[in-house]
């Protein structure tokens, strides 16, 4: 893998570590213990590339947890909870925006 | 159907076993994700936004109605208790755990069906008319060949790490329903001399760069059939590209050398493997025709009585001329069962709908059901008589929405509700249409018109082939659409035009419906389709009136 | 890089020589540039002699050559990358090699079987235990339904022997 410094990743606000867990595929967030939290508001909010790739680097470096890490930019609400910036980000956290048809 | 016998059971068997313990090798960190990706892949599992999605394999459209009942089962059991019915005759499981899968597949393989090569850089599940063997127009029952080819291809040790993935399909009828030209390899299965051979086109596909497939070979003897798939399939492997994904294709190897050269290099292999032990006899085939169970349909009064007086109600006519076929059989019809319900996702089918249409086919269709290319359901065999009494059912699982093969029968990929890859949302541009044209008399005054919605360049809604194509961009976090107008599918298929700048996602449903009106206050008479009418003036008119009111 | 060969783990005693490297008293793998520019004097030199052969390069070129040839390496640079199972049945099954054929590269337990299966008799395997796990790599099938040359009767050979034998009987 390349080293931190070779690589450059520009990050222009608010953003949180996300992936996908690899037993079920549930989407996770990089949380502030270092492990994979299954909702955006615990998820561990970074302001600067250094602290995006350092994150990163312990994401991609957990395989058997969780796969596919990414850097994903947030809004903060007032209270400072992240929130997901773009429709990808929204769907991924709260579902399909359309209503299932199934019944069971 | 094809019976599956001992040795495909045990194959099968020895498939999920093998999964089975790469899972597990994946979840104790033995394999690698780049290593296990590509092995679940070939076993049909992707990992989209939320959760691992499953593609199961139904060869060459064909469910026999315990295999829809097991689809049920595990829609139910493993997923959130429905299945989304795709282009390529498969069906596709949302909410399925990667640790629960290998369960999942056992079930399935059980009775005979699995995710085998339905993504992966291998040879995928080949697709045939949903018609076939029930269609007056073919020469011969296509799926023998679609066995035989997914015999030759299964794990096939040569071509199981291609360039990129390889499809192909087959027609054997005067009407392609299953889009040969824009696939890797399509065969069209026809007569010459009193032989039966295949028409053979490469190149063919949809996605970011679109060509229409060419022909190599006008007349293929059908014994050759695998020695030339070899030829074709050992040429791609050795000559494709390897270092851009987005031109691994062969329909890039196709149009870098010109269609005449690389059918030259073709050629030039199969003459070295023509007589080789993949060589076809009547023997063969006929092996393999023994496992297909053909229901011995008898003759029966066209039109009976029962149906004439059906037919005095408007609202079984609408139903009956949009979705019974002919069979080839007298007394008999094909029943499209529609999946695009006003509102619905095009394609989805809930695990109750499955095992009531399971019961259906058992009633009604010889316990057979097709998945069409066009995301519907299909009753191959359904006697005449029984059609009125058919309909009701129908009607009350709402799957007889009178709209196959219009406006509202839309063909759509998942979109960014569900997939990895998409940029835009498709569904709910589907839903929007199917609402906006819910009248059922209207539609059918429109007649004819395919619209087709992607959700990305990779193009799984097929936009570049629908008579109306969407196309879904995203700017700045915004929802865009192309639209392109004049595509066409079939034997005669042809690439659709950009009408101009993406629109907003908001307005699609309204310039689809202008769109449509223009057609109609420019058509000659209702003999002229929407594509007939596009052909015949342009796409001009057309531009000029989506456009107008901004 | 634990080598297996026919089956069982085995020794390579087989040196690589980069070009212009002068040749050990030792079976010698080469390259497909030397093997060319050198094959007389190469074939001369008496002694076991292996060429590694670039995945991108047309096996027929080294028809001429495989009488002097014990060895022939194909690669896979990545195992996603499939063309040397082409190159393997091509040298079997046309050209009728009948030496070692050797894959290496990332060679890994979920390709072995293709890998025989195309021809190749010995395996450079990438990690030890996937070397370990050769045979119930191997054993993972008994149903093959493509003739290849390794000797494997397909499903459809094995039906119409069933059929030959129920109409015997």
């Amino acid at each position: 893998m390349t080293s931190p410094l070779q690589r450059k990743l520009k990050i222009s606000g608010p953003t949180v570590i996300t992936a996908n867990r690899l037993a079920d595929g549930a989407v996770v967030w990089l949380a502030n213990d270092g492990r994979w939290a299954e909702t955006l508001t615990r998820a561990n909010v970074v302001t600067t590339s250094e602290e995006a790739l350092r994150l990163l680097d312990i994401a991609h470096g957990d395989e058997r947890e969780a796969v596919g890490a990414y850097p994903a930019a947030v809004a903060l609400a007032k209270d400072g909870t992240p929130q997901p910036a773009t429709l990808r980000e929204k769907i991924r956290s709260s579902g399909p925006t359309i209503a299932f048809q199934a019944t069971a | 159907m094809y019976i599956h016998d001992e040795f495909d059971r045990t194959f099968l068997k020895e498939r999920v076993a093998e999964f089975r313990d790469q899972v597990a090798r994946r979840l104790s960190g033995e394999l690698t994700e780049e290593e296990f990706k590509m092995l679940r892949l070939m076993n049909g599992v992707y990992l989209q936004l939320h959760a691992y999605m499953l593609r199961v394999c139904i060869p060459y459209g064909t469910l026999a109605s315990k295999q829809l009942r097991a689809l049920a089962r595990v829609a139910r059991r493993y997923d959130k208790g429905y299945g989304h019915f795709t282009t390529r005759q498969n069906i596709q499981f949302n909410w399925i755990k990667l640790a629960e899968l290998p369960d999942a597949m056992a079930e399935l393989a059980e009775v005979g069906i699995h995710g085998i090569q339905t993504s992966g850089n291998c040879i995928r599940n080949t697709t045939t008319d949903a018609f076939a063997g029930a269609a007056p127009d073919e020469i011969e029952d296509p799926r023998l060949y679609a066995e035989v080819i997914r015999q030759w291809s299964t794990l096939h040790p040569e071509f199981t790490y291609l360039p990129r993935k390889f499809k192909i399909a087959i027609s054997a009828a005067t009407h392609d329903r299953a889009a040969i030209r824009v696939h890797d390899v399509g065969l069209r299965l026809h007569k010459k001399d009193g032989r039966t051979g295949f028409e053979v086109m490469v190149g063919g596909g949809l996605g970011r760069t679109p060509y229409i497939g060419q022909t190599i070979r006008e007349f293929l003897p059908k014994e050759d059939l695998l020695t030339y798939l070899e030829a074709i399939l050992r040429t791609y492997n050795l000559g494709g590209r390897r270092d851009n994904i987005y031109k691994a294709r062969i329909k890039i190897l196709v149009h870098d050398l010109g269609a005449e050269a690389f059918g030259k290099l073709v050629e030039e292999e199969w003459a070295k493997i023509k007589d080789g032990a993949l060589k076809l006899d009547e023997a063969g085939l006929a092996a393999i025709r023994a496992h297909f169970h053909t229901p011995d349909l008898p003759a029966l009064p066209e039109k009976p009585a029962v149906l004439a007086d059906a037919l005095k109600d408007p609202a079984f006519a609408r139903w009956h001329a949009q979705s019974v076929t002919a069979h080839k059989v007298p007394g008999h019809a094909i029943v499209t069962l529609s999946l695009k319900p006003v509102g619905g996702p095009p394609g989805d089918c809930t695990a109750d709908q499955m095992d009531a249409i399971a019961d259906l086919a058992d009633a009604y269709s010889h316990g057979e059901v097709r998945v069409a290319h066009e995301q519907n359901l299909v009753f191959p065999h359904v006697r005449q008589q029984d059609l009125p009494a058919l309909w009701g059912k129908l009607e009350a699982l709402g799957v007889a929405t009178p709209n196959v093969g219009l406006v509202t029968d839309i063909i759509s990929c998942p979109g960014l509700d569900y997939c990895a890859l998409a940029n835009t949302r498709s569904i709910p541009i589907a839903q929007q249409i199917t609402e906006r044209f819910a009248d059922p008399e209207r539609i059918a005054d429109i007649g004819l018109l395919h619209v087709n919605i992607s959700g990305c360049i990779n193009a799984c809604g097929h936009h570049h082939v629908g008579h109306i194509g969407i196309l879904g961009v995203e700017k700045k976090d915004q929802e865009f659409f192309q639209i392109t107008l004049g595509g066409k599918g079939n034997a005669k298929a042809r690439l659709g035009e950009l009408i101009g700048p993406a629109i907003p996602e908001t307005e699609v449903v309204d310039v689809v419906e202008r769109l449509v009106d223009t057609y109609l206050s420019l058509r000659t008479g209702p003999g002229e389709t929407f594509i007939a009418a596009v052909e015949r003036l342009g796409v001009e008119p057309f531009k000029d009136s989506a456009y107008a009111p901004r | 890089m634990p080598l297996v060969k026919n089956g069982a783990p085995a020794a390579d005693v087989y040196v690589r020589v980069a070009d212009g490297d002068a040749l050990p008293d030792a079976p010698v793998i080469v390259s497909a540039d030397r093997l060319l520019a050198e094959a007389h004097a190469l074939a001369a030199r008496g002694g076991a002699l292996g060429v590694a052969w670039p995945n991108d390069r047309d096996v027929a070129e080294l028809v001429p050559h495989l009488p002097q040839l014990s060895l022939v390496a194909l690669v896979f640079p990545k195992f996603r990358d499939g063309r040397a199972f082409s190159q393997a049945r091509l040298l079997r099954e046309r050209y009728g090699y009948t030496g070692e054929l050797r894959a290496t590269g990332n060679v890994l337990r979920d390709q072995l079987l293709m890998m025989v299966r195309s021809g190749f008799d010995a395996l450079e395997v990438e990690k030890p235990a996937d070397a370990a796990a050769f045979g119930k790599a191997l054993a993972s099938y008994s149903v093959f339904y493509q003739p290849t040359g390794d000797g494997r009767r397909p499903v459809a050979a094995l039906r119409r022997a069933r059929v030959a034998a129920e109409a015997a009987s």
